[in-house]
């Protein structure tokens, strides 16, 4: 296997879904808007007291950014699932969780990047500012694409099973919970002073680890999925 | 004399072995519970601090290690199902799940009932309570994922990816503990500094681990006999030869 | 031995409550565990030998 062939491989999956994403721009869409209406309904629910919002900002908006990421799972592998090209994929001489990691990667600038650049905007509505609002969207950058990878890991386990947009829920916000924590961490600790640093590497560490091992198994839960 | 365990590996051979080994470690796991719980009770002194809540640890701790421990194993069985294509690993993790799923509940409830009268509240969202936690879903998970799939094959091998995928967050469930240590204690039992137990609570509380993961093994093997039994379509190892007789006799 | 009476022994210092309920718990948890294999156990062999029998259903007793 040639590097050349297998970053051909790659780009080009990744187009494709970018592309089939540009027809169908409205489910891109949503889980943007989800992300937007989630962090809106937090201070209605709480109420408008600025203190209050600026503690459970961080929290709030992580936890948000989390479950649109989970709402967007089930396009990562169903579409393909369905009409055969996941099969074609498992085929082709490149290995697959190389191919997976392209799928996951145009999912995460999908549903993903959005939520990144977004982040600051709705860090506004819970009154932070200054460096929080920064380290808010850089922790969302490292954090997002780690949901993605293990959120694939689950979308792949439940493809084609009843009941599986529940499943994949109580399957994959186990394993986001640690990036969940740091992430939180790093706006709260920047928030108090402390700086975000430390969780900003441990999300960076979990990024590498997901990076490497979560294609893997994705690829082995899509070969089970196939058999 | 060799033995050869690869015998073992077929669910036929492995059924009566089991159903040999199972009494025995329920005698052993009956007997060290007794031992335990009369030098919990009896002989372990009150600590100067918690005075008599502290035996709550007798159940608290064994139970929450062997909630870990369990998933360990059964990530293990699976990873050697996976690597070996074998049966009776991926029955081996499908036994163990309940079991570890029961000591993760046990391990949250004395957890609590210990917490209230030494913290003052039932939980605190503390790192190793949290991960406590996170461990029974992820238990929950893979006994869920496993139901909802109907094709045997794909059942075991799906669990066996999500349970192997899971236990990355055992670790971080024990260094947890360094990373936010919060209200919870530290280990009190740890390999490097040496314990701060007196020497018949820790005795105590290792004696009920031993016999909890006894338990555990005679309660597993019993449930891998349960699931050969109901998997296999026709076995008949375990009926008494005159049942074989008649009922090959009526064919 | 550091406990008086029975009742000392069952009070736990005041902390009875949280103890018993615990080491009760438990208990029943493992009953409950044992019992339920028990009763899967005899039902997985019902279909077993409903299966071994299935061909003389009529002469069996």
């Amino acid at each position: 296997m040639n590097r050349s062939s297998m970053w051909e491989a790659v780009s080009g999956i990744v187009k494709r879904d970018l592309l089939l994403a540009m027809r169908r721009r409205s489910d891109a869409a949503m889980s943007v808007f989800f992300l937007v209406i989630v962090a809106s309904l937090f201070p209605l629910g709480v109420g408008p007291e600025p203190a209050v919002l600026r503690t459970i900002g961080p929290g709030v908006l992580w936890v948000a950014a989390l479950l649109a990421c989970l709402l967007s799972l089930s396009r990562v592998f169903t579409a393909d699932y369905v009409d055969g090209s996941l099969e074609q994929m498992v085929l082709v001489p490149q290995p697959l969780a190389v191919l997976v990691a392209g799928k996951v990667f145009a999912h995460w600038l999908i549903s993903g990047l959005p939520v990144v650049l977004l982040s600051p905007l709705l860090g506004l509505q819970f009154g932070l500012d200054g460096e929080p609002l920064g380290v808010l969207a850089l922790s969302l950058l490292l954090g997002t694409p780690t949901l993605s990878m293990i959120g694939a890991i689950g979308a792949a386990l439940v493809l084609g099973v009843r009941g599986s947009g529940l499943l994949v829920a109580l399957l994959v916000l186990p394993l986001y919970v640690p990036v969940l924590i740091f992430g939180a961490g790093a706006v709260t600790g920047s928030m108090a002073g402390v700086g975000g640093e430390a969780n900003l590497s441990l999300l960076g560490a979990c990024l590498v680890l997901s990076l490497f091992l979560a294609p893997w198994a994705t690829a082995a839960a899509l070969r089970i999925a196939l058999e | 004399m060799s033995v050869n365990w690869s015998k073992y590996s077929a669910p036929m051979a492995f059924y009566p072995l089991a159903g040999r080994l199972i009494p025995w470690f329920a005698v052993v796991a009956v007997v060290l519970m007794g031992v335990g719980l009369y030098m919990g009770f009896f002989v372990a002194p009150t600590d100067f601090q918690q005075g008599e809540s502290y035996r709550i640890i007798f159940v608290h701790v064994p139970a929450a290690w062997m909630s870990m421990f369990l998933y360990v194993v059964m990530a293990i069985w699976a990873g050697v199902g996976m690597g070996l294509n074998a049966r009776l690993s991926f029955m081996m993790a499908q036994a163990i799940a309940p079991t570890g799923a029961m000591f993760t509940f046990l391990a949250l409830l004395t957890g609590a009932m210990w917490g209230k009268p030494t913290w003052g509240a039932w939980w605190v969202w503390d790192a190793r309570l949290t991960s406590e936690l996170i461990l029974l879903f992820q238990y929950a998970g893979v006994m869920l994922l496993r139901t909802s799939i109907d094709d045997m094959r794909r059942a075991d091998r799906s669990s066996a990816v999500f349970s192997l995928v899971g236990v990355v967050n055992v670790p971080i469930i024990y260094f947890s503990v360094q990373w936010w240590n919060t209200l919870h204690q530290g280990a009190s039992v740890s390999m490097s500094t040496g314990s701060k137990m007196a020497a018949t609570m820790l005795m105590a509380m290792l004696i009920m681990t031993v016999a909890f993961w006894l338990y555990s093994i005679a309660v597993i093997l019993a449930r891998v006999r349960c699931i050969v039994v109901e998997r296999d379509s026709l076995p008949v190892w375990d009926e008494k030869p005159a049942v074989i007789q008649e009922a090959v006799e009526a064919r | 031995m550091q406990w008086g009476s029975a009742s000392e022994f069952f009070a736990m210092g005041g902390y009875g409550l949280y103890v018993w309920t615990s080491f009760l718990a438990t208990a029943l948890c493992m009953l409950w565990e044992v019992l339920a294999l028990w009763r899967r156990r005899v039902a997985a062999r019902a279909e077993q030998r409903a299966a071994l029998l299935g061909g003389m259903d009529e002469t069996a007793t």
